[in-house]
């Protein structure tokens, strides 16, 4: 992947080189034969390890692989099926997060968890003291996380609503809400996923000292270059399994990818196309403020047939609108939409699909599918209203059960009957159905919004094989992907979106991945 | 404790569930009885007799139940879509206002223009008055459960004025009751000289034509997909305003039938007590019926037995008629929990 | 203008507090269990079952206090129930509030039935008398309406104040607060969501109970049926209005019951110009008003209605 420099220490080299030398060989957690199921899948399948005091272990591995689930059982989320947990010599009490903070041990999750409605010091401060004390001490608390701000980098403001911070100081509020408690090993949860490279630079050098003063730290990814980067050691997990552990000094990306993935990585091959004519263009495009996430700022984009165009960026800088202005589902306040030359005036996800554009959304639990509904209701929802399936009002349930029976057959998908519930179904046959769903009607134009997030490999190059197969016949595609490999395995035009606002087009291969980390963080060379 | 999702069971081990609530609820109303100091056993043979023991009791049961299967149907409809209209209550008394304003000489027309006439008006009425809440729901936000509960507080004290002014009897004697709807506006006896009226045959066919709506036709669809993932429903291009109006529109006049039936069918004129609840023990229809149109048929006869046949059993067994309500209460929380375990399993850790 | 003469006279604010007490302690209590994540449906039957078991604990025998405190304690276990199936089993709030409502409400009335077979007017008992606090119940107007009032309207505006401080000053409301805006907050920091919001729903049923109690211990001296009269549902309607606060919620309780006592006043007045019924509907529009005027900037909890299972984010 080449992302090497970005990850660099401060000196020029690897992190882990600097938190060497004050390791003592005392294990500080021990994991003994952790299994844990539901149902029929085995998430996590007897993994034991040791962590030392003043380590950093990373947990490798794919979505799916069993990383977070392990993490779960460790804070007590969740409770293992079999096994045991140690920390610091006394065995942990399972399935209460509770013990797990009392025995020293801190986390910080992927979604942050954090009440957006109360100040950052009530944050940190909850459930510190016993509930029933007749008033907080906001002096001492404040006193105690300014302290700790200034130890670690950690700067927040402790009487800020959590609600005004940016992503990378709410991050900064969970590590500093283990540190009130005294962690003495911290656990992060894929920390940089939602970081720019310099927010990322700087959680590392917090790490660092945080080492240095003696915690130890596991920290899990999917990333190796962030891997190679922070860690003494790697364990890399694979469908539940332990599949391998090394010493990061004595180990490299190839050899880590392969016991991620437990094959030979095979980019699909993706033959050049000459570039087609325009059918999607967005000019000028600005989208209101609806949620949390961004929002767009004067956006423009063309989408080619034949062209498969990715767009990069940490998550949270406005892909989701832009995703949201492409399937119909926000209103734009600047900017005009065209469409095979015309522009589009009334704009809804109706419409959206009645010009041809098939829609594979981010979230297909609370977005793609209507869990309670069977397969057959599922995939007929974007074409119900067709010949094809209504007459006269009335729907013709064997033309949805055969359409369902077609896509279950073409798309090779694991169901039961198209009569099943379709929330009884995994993660990669229901992207399967969604896939099937918005591909049938041959749309010109595909929008996929982390089209391959959390599936098996099999699955993702399932799905890649299917988006290049579209590319093939004309398709205009544009492939929205936090994971930058994916974008650059596939694309043949690379966009990255920062703050809501879009850099100018390169073609493949045109800008290195550290040129594309700078645009990520939003040094704009050029404005779009 | 955790809630793990499990694959749907076997129909005859799913029956087991509603059984199991029904037992419950028998259990906790039998120590009431045993409080009441009567025998359960007895209790309970007292109120099947009553409700189904004879001729007059069964009819009386099925008269009892035909607002309950229109009520319980306008809830079906719109929890199925998620719209939460408490409101059957107000709603039902604007298809009786209706009933009595054009039944009593204000149409000249022969019954078989009149009856359909008036039973629509009292549907535009009623959904016209669901139809408020529901605007508010998808224009501001406002939450339609509190709206359409003050609205039952608004237009029963409507109706208390329309029964002291406009619509008072003259003939009444002072009493807050309308004029009786003359002869072309009543529905037809099923059988002569008994209580049960063609309202019960219109219960039953709306029963069934709600039923063909929702498993066969485009609108049932969407409002089901509305109802259980509306983000989803909206992403797939499902208009889910629109359809939540259509719902609206739909369960408001259904239980303004119950009014029209009531009026038209059984008591004649409008009183302040054409309804003892109608519409708040037609949620416990919707729900026993697990929101199933043709469920609702049976549900609404199984609540309207319990209370009927709660009034012949409280006067010879002297205990309180209302146990009936307590039974209706209590079965749905049961039947409620007994959907959610057949559907998850309880993980203690 | 007579009409407006009303509002500076003492008795009609005297009546405005009175009114405003028992919306007060059901408003506080609704707020607690929305604060924590959970609407409650209940609520007006719960209101009823406490009018009934404060009435019913002091026409038995007991004092008035007890009576106060038995209501309370009533209030709670039908609030145990309702957070047992909302909470840990995570049925619809809806469904279940409304069940727990038609269940308080006719348990209530088989009970009163069952208790009192034959009776045809409803036994009194000797309510909560004012108690005028010397001093400040001699300021004119505004200490006259405001302390000559019972004790339990004295509760109502000690409940604000003590609600207003655990919620934003104690570790325990740090915990309500931040179970109905983000619960895995709440798990991640060792404390149990189940746990919370179980006390929340509990604490804030005990205290609609007493608003109920106040209809019949203090307000008025015996249980009729209905006479919670939608208090329950115009309560649920405050919390919102309130944006959640105890102290916002508070003036809104009051301004509504400003508005009731003026319109029973106005009633009294403009007699024969139009049927009192309007008058009595007024609240209830009013209510919807208040709903739709703040519906648009409101801010719920962000986790209001949403099952929490442990582990799931």
């Amino acid at each position: 992947m080449g992302a090497g420099a970005v990850f660099a220490g401060p000196a020029g080299g690897p992190l882990h080189l600097f938190t060497k030398s004050c390791m003592t060989r005392e294990a500080v957690l021990r994991l003994s034969g952790i299994t844990k199921r539901f149902g029929p899948l085995v998430a996590n399948d007897a993994i034991s390890f040791e962590l030392m005091r003043g380590e950093v272990i990373a947990l490798l591995g794919e979505n799916g692989a069993g990383k977070t689930t392990l993490m779960n059982i460790l804070f007590g989320h969740y409770v293992a099926d079999e096994g045991a947990v140690e920390a610091f010599g006394a065995p942990l009490h399972p399935g209460d997060p509770k013990a797990a903070l009392a025995a020293g041990i801190g986390m910080v999750h992927q979604h942050f968890t954090l009440a957006d409605n109360m100040t950052v010091l009530e944050n940190i401060a909850l459930g510190t003291a016993p509930l029933w004390r007749p008033r907080l001490d906001r002096g001492a608390a404040r006193a105690r996380i300014r302290a700790l701000s200034a130890d670690f980098g950690l700067s927040v403001e402790p009487d800020a609503t959590v609600a005004a911070l940016t992503v990378g100081e709410r991050q900064r509020v969970e590590i500093l809400k283990a540190l009130y408690r005294d962690a003495r090993i911290l656990i992060l949860d894929e920390p940089t996923a939602v970081l720019t490279p310099g927010e990322t630079e700087a959680l590392f050098r917090t790490l660092k000292l945080l080492v240095a003063k003696g915690l130890s730290i596991i920290f899990i990814s999917h990333k190796l270059a962030e891997v190679m980067a922070v860690s003494d050691r790697v364990l890399v997990l694979r469908a539940g399994r332990l599949a391998g552990e090394r010493v990061t000094a004595s180990t490299g990306r190839a050899e880590l990818a392969a016991l991620m993935v437990g094959q030979e990585v095979v980019s699909p091959p993706v033959p050049a196309m000459r570039s087609g004519t325009p059918l999607l263009v967005l000019s000028e495009v600005s989208t209101g403020g609806r949620g949390t996430g961004a929002r767009l700022n004067r956006v423009s984009l063309t989408l080619r047939a034949g062209e498969i165009t990715g767009l990069a960026g940490v998550s949270g800088n406005g892909q989701s609108a832009l995703a949201g202005v492409i399937a119909g589902t926000e209103t734009l306040t600047t900017g005009e939409i065209e469409i095979g030359g015309t522009v589009v005036s009334a704009w809804s996800p109706r419409e959206a699909l009645r010009r041809g554009i098939g829609r594979i959304p981010e979230d297909r639990h609370a977005v793609g599918t209507i869990g309670d509904m069977s397969v057959a209701e599922n995939v007929i929802s974007e074409q119900y209203r067709t010949a094809r399936f209504a007459r006269h009002g009335l729907l013709d349930w064997a033309a949805a059960r055969a359409f369902a029976e077609e896509i279950i057959r073409d798309y090779d998908v694991k169901c039961p009957s198209p009569d099943s519930r379709i929330r009884l179904l995994s993660g990669g046959n229901m992207q399967k159905l969604i896939l099937g769903r918005a591909l049938d009607p041959k749309p010109r134009i595909i929008l996929a919004n982390q089209p391959t997030r959390g599936l098996d490999v099999g699955a993702v190059s399932y799905v890649h094989r299917r988006l290049l197969e579209a590319r093939e016949r004309g398709a205009a595609i544009l492939l929205i992907s936090e994971d930058l490999e994916e974008i650059l395995a596939l694309s043949d035009r690379i966009v990255v979106m920062s703050r809501g606002r879009l850099s100018g087009a390169s073609a493949r291969g045109e800008r290195t991945i550290a040129e594309l980390g700078e645009l990520m963080a939003g040094h704009q060379g050029e404005a779009a | 404790m955790r809630l793990e999702p499990k694959p749907a069971p076997s129909l005859g081990v799913l029956l087991l569930y509603p059984l199991g609530a029904i037992a419950a609820t028998l259990v906790f109303v039998s120590l009431l009885v045993l409080a009441a100091g009567a025998s359960p056993f007895s209790v309970i043979w007292l109120v099947a007799k009553g409700a189904a023991g004879s001729q007059f009791a069964a009819l009386e049961t099925l008269t009892r139940a035909t607002p309950l299967i229109f009520t319980g149907l306008a809830v079906a409809v719109a929890f199925r879509a998620k719209l939460w209209n408490i409101g059957a209550e107000a709603q039902l008394y604007v298809g009786g206002i209706v009933t009595v304003v054009l039944g009593t000489g204000a149409l000249p027309l022969p019954q078989p223009v009149l009856l359909p006439v008036i039973a629509i008006a009292a549907m535009a009425a009623g959904a016209l008055l669901l139809l408020g809440p529901a605007l508010l729901k998808t224009r501001f936000g406002v939450d339609e459960v509190v709206t359409t509960l003050l609205l039952n507080f608004v237009v029963l004290l409507f109706v208390a004025m329309l029964l002291e002014g406009a619509l008072k009897d003259p003939m009444g004697l002072g009493w807050p009751q309308s004029s009786k709807v003359v002869a072309d506006a009543q529905l037809p006896r099923i059988v002569t000289g008994k209580r049960l009226h063609y309202g019960f045959v219109l219960a039953l066919a709306a029963a069934f034509a709600i039923w063909v709506v929702m498993k066969k036709t485009v609108l049932g669809y969407e409002m089901r997909a509305v109802g259980h993932n509306p983000e989803a429903a909206r992403f797939a291009g499902i208009p889910v305003d629109p359809v939540l109006m259509k719902t609206a529109l739909l369960s408001g006049g259904l239980a303004a039938l119950a009014g029209f039936s009531e009026v038209a069918g059984l008591k004649g004129n409008l009183t302040l007590d054409l309804s003892p609840g109608y519409g708040y023990s037609g949620i416990v229809v919707a729900m026993l019926a697990m929101l199933n149109p043709l469920g609702v048929v049976a549900a609404a006869i199984f609540v309207a037995g319990i209370f009927v046949g709660a009034d012949a059993m409280s006067r010879s067994a002297g205990v309180p008629s209302y146990i009936a309500d307590v039974v209706v209460a209590t079965a749905l929380l049961t039947m409620v929990t007994a959907i959610l375990l057949s559907r998850f399993r309880v993980r203690w850790r | 203008m007579e009409a407006l003469d009303i509002l500076v006279t003492t008795s009609f604010w005297v009546a405005a507090i009175r009114i405003a007490s028992p919306l007060i302690f059901a408003t506080l209590g609704e707020l607690i269990c929305e604060r924590a994540g959970v609407l409650n449906l209940g609520i007006e039957g719960i209101m009823t079952v406490g009018a009934f078991a404060g009435w019913f604990t002091v026409y038995s025998g007991g004092d008035l206090w007890t009576g106060v405190f038995v209501a309370a304690f009533a209030g709670a276990a039908f609030g145990l129930l309702h957070a047992t199936l909302t909470v840990p089993l995570g049925l619809s709030q809806h469904v279940v509030g409304i069940g727990i409502t038609l269940l308080a409400t006719s348990l209530t009335y088989f009970t009163y039935r069952l208790a009192l077979p034959q009776v045809t007017s409803p036994p009194k008992i000797e309510p909560f008398q004012p108690l005028p606090i010397p001093g400040l119940s001699q300021i004119p107007v505004i200490g006259e309406a405001m302390f000559s009032q019972t004790p339990l309207t004295y509760l109502a505006f000690v409940s604000v104040a003590v609600v207003a401080w655990v919620l934003y000053r104690t570790p325990l409301g740090l915990a309500v607060r931040a179970a109905g805006e983000n619960p895995s907050a709440v798990e991640a920091q060792g404390i149990s969501v189940t746990a919370v919001r179980m006390g929340a729903v509990m604490a804030g049923s005990a205290l609609m109970a007493i608003g109920g109690a106040f209809l019949t211990m203090s307000a008025f001296n015996s249980f009729f049926f209905q006479m919670v009269n939608g208090r329950g549902w115009i309560a649920i309607a405050l919390v919102v209005f309130g944006s959640w606060r105890p102290g916002k919620a508070l003036i809104g309780a009051i301004l509504f019951a400003a508005f009731d006592a003026y319109q029973i006043r106005l009633q009294q007045l403009a007699g024969g110009v139009l049927p009192y019924q309007v008058f009595l509907m007024l609240p209830y529009v009013l209510s919807i008003l208040a709903l739709v005027l703040v519906a648009r900037r409101a801010t719920y909890p962000k986790a209001l209605m949403i099952p929490y299972q442990k582990g799931e984010r």
